[in-house]
């Protein structure tokens, strides 16, 4: 008789490989028009930004909860909720608002010109007669930041006021945040920056370290938003590393990049040009470390997942399922080595910029 | 042949995936040879391992970047 633990995973297993059997039928009369499924549509709409947060369907009867557009064009500010454009993405419908036409190409939003009704394309598809006005929206990306902001001023005023109450070690919640806190405070500022001036950068680094980690993590759940694989908003944490380094930086920093001491004067130009270059080289490195490996994480993940219904075939789920799973518990791994890369090699730089230089 | 950059943008994504792999393959080679030379150190060699291993993934995803690069911005 098979025992009572192996016949339960023999069912499991035969079960299990039941869906190797299913094909996807095509003459389904559920579905009116069946459109070509497009991988690169559906992975560029997923890693890219939206003015609506877009949750599942398509088309009319998606569920996408609108968010506000926000444009400042030449005759003021113009504001309406992105779900007047009716879920429209390829320029068809036209919003008008104090005379002003607007239309939503590829989720990007443009004006149409005085006394135009529709917008013309040319031959690349970009549009003739529409110009793109200064977009202040609410999108997708600046929703999911302040979802972020949100959490983080939650836990950490709730950990600044049980330090304010209490003398003792914190426990639950509390506990684990002054881990990272402390690890971010020990094996990051301290090492770099040296004991003497890490204090003054510690809030910067914390809110970078944290604000990266919580918004990958966050960007793993389903129908989240991808912000820091986003090349706007990397470049704007790279830009903030860059100004630090810039205003922090010491006499001694300055004359080590500009005009190398101790080497012969007619190299002493192509060192500057070698080490300006370096100083911007740097924070261009870490915003697209961070985006690259963001994007190309999430990028996996929805190919894996859009195998099944490139190859219409519910028994590829048997494979692809597994793998994603995979590369989702890797990418946890990501989300925090990403966070500590960037606070690390920041801290690494604003160290080198501030730090005091024995004389020779 | 229209579809030549991206088999080509395929290409380079590839070969920088393979600089990558040697040299992460490099660093977890040498961290267990010092882990096993001294293996109280074994803390301090995975942290410098896990950055270096970091940094190297770094610069192997610019290729990638490059190769995304030749794929979406070409000129029709």
């Amino acid at each position: 008789m098979i025992a009572q633990k192996s016949l339960k995973i023999i069912v499991t297993f035969a079960l299990a490989l039941l869906p190797v059997f299913s094909f996807a039928s095509k003459e389904d009369s559920l579905v009116e028009a069946e459109k070509e499924f497009n991988a690169t549509d559906m992975i560029l709409h997923h890693i890219g930004d939206a003015h609506g947060w877009h949750f599942y369907g398509e088309g009319e009867n998606s569920f996408t909860l609108p968010l506000p557009v926000i444009l400042y064009t030449d005759n003021g500010l113009v504001t309406f909720m992105s779900s007047e454009f009716h879920h429209d993405t390829e320029g068809h419908h036209v919003v008008e608002k104090n005379g002003m036409s607007f239309v939503n190409l590829h989720e990007k939003i443009y004006q149409l010109e005085e006394g135009a009704h529709e917008v013309e394309f040319d031959k690349e598809h970009h549009p003739l007669n529409a110009e793109r006005p200064i977009d202040l929206s609410i999108t997708k990306n600046v929703a999911a930041m302040f979802i972020t902001v949100i959490i983080m001023l939650i836990i950490f005023s709730r950990l600044a006021s049980f330090h304010k109450k209490n003398k003792h070690a914190p426990k639950g919640f509390n506990n684990l945040l002054e881990t990272f806190v402390l690890f971010v405070r020990d094996e990051i500022a301290k090492p770099q920056i040296g004991e003497k001036k890490y204090m003054k950068f510690m809030p910067f680094l914390l809110t970078v370290f944290f604000f990266i980690w919580i918004t990958n993590l966050i960007g793993l759940l389903p129908g989240a938003a991808n912000v820091t694989g986003n090349i706007a908003v990397t470049v704007s944490l790279g830009l903030f590393t860059l100004v630090l380094i810039v205003i922090n930086g010491n006499k001694d920093f300055w004359k080590h990049t500009l005009w190398m001491p101790g080497i012969p004067t007619f190299v002493k130009p192509i060192l500057t040009i070698v080490e300006v270059v370096g100083l911007i080289v740097k924070p261009v490195a870490l915003m697209i470390r961070l985006f690259a490996n963001i994007t190309a994480g999430h990028i996996i993940i929805l190919s894996l997942i859009g195998l099944i219904f490139i190859l219409e075939s519910a028994g590829v789920a048997g494979i692809s399922v597994p793998f994603a799973l995979f590369i989702s518990v890797l990418e946890l791994l990501v989300a925090f080595l990403q966070a500590f890369i960037f606070t690390m090699l920041s801290a690494l730089f604003i160290g080198m910029a501030v730090q005091e230089h024995e004389h020779h | 042949m229209e579809y030549l950059h991206i088999g080509l943008a395929a290409l380079g994504a590839g070969l920088a995936v393979i600089g990558a792999a040697i040299g992460v393959g490099k660093i977890g080679g040498s961290a267990m040879d010092a882990i096993a030379r001294q293996p109280e150190a074994s803390g301090k060699i995975q942290t410098a391992m896990i950055i270096a291993a970091a940094l190297v993934e770094g610069v192997a995803l610019f290729g990638v970047v490059a190769a995304l690069l030749g794929v979406l911005t070409v000129p029709a």
